[in-house]
């Protein structure tokens, strides 16, 4: 079962509730969503593809490198995959800690290797039906 | 005399998948060899058409890897664009 790959629109309560427990008192919550941006033209969704093997691997251990740098911080994390409209969330990562600092922390690092390492393609859609794939 | 071979599984992803024209093949390639020289291999076979640039993201039994990797019998190299996640 895929644990970092979703389909559906991406459940924030969920993986925040995921995380959390008495003795973290602190859980920090990022939402990537689909922006569009002037130069992209009308653009109205973006398909994510993705080697979804890898994906789930290395998303694996991106979370077990955050959880031996901040002991005592627990991680979710999920990516969404197929046709994600504009204004919508493609990715989400979440941790939680027992005081704040290590929440932000784990939850930024978790976000930014993510963008580096994660194998995922955005395809644009525009309005008129054309597609093209975004290279950043 | 024909020296020992190896088999690798190649998959291509996104535009690269479109610019060869398949997501997966087979590579028999020398023992020995490593993920520049499978790529090198691929390169061949698929003719000047197949616009892959000189070093491609590369990416071994779904781990990142670098250009000199050795690679074994049976592995799985996967040749992956620029990375867009997120």
């Amino acid at each position: 079962m895929s644990v970092y790959v979703t389909r559906e629109p991406i459940d924030i309560g969920a993986l925040v509730a995921n995380v959390s427990d008495v003795g973290r008192g602190a859980a920090v919550a990022f939402l990537g969503s689909v922006r569009r941006s002037r130069e992209d033209g009308p653009v109205v969704a973006i398909g994510y593809t993705a080697y979804e093997e890898m994906l789930e691997a290395e998303f694996g251990r991106i979370v077990a490198e955050a959880r031996a740098r901040w002991p005592g911080v627990e991680v979710a994390a999920q990516h969404r995959l197929g046709d994600v409209p504009l204004g919508t969330a493609s990715i989400a990562a979440v941790a939680a800690a027992p005081h704040r600092a290590e929440a932000f922390e784990a939850a930024r690092y978790v976000v930014e290797e993510a963008k580096r390492r994660l194998p995922v393609w955005k395809r644009e859609r525009f309005e008129d039906g054309t597609a093209r794939w975004r290279e950043e | 005399m024909r020296g020992a071979h190896m088999t690798v599984r190649c998959r291509l992803f996104a535009r690269y998948a479109e610019v060869v024209g398949s997501e997966a093949l087979d590579l028999e390639i020398p023992d020995g060899a490593t993920v520049g020289d499978a790529v090198e291999a691929l390169r061949a076979r698929l003719g000047p058409g197949a616009r892959l640039p000189a070093r491609p993201l590369a990416a071994v039994n779904r781990e990142h890897a670098v250009w000199d990797r050795v690679l074994a019998d049976g592995d799985e190299l996967a040749l992956l664009p620029p990375l867009a996640g997120g």
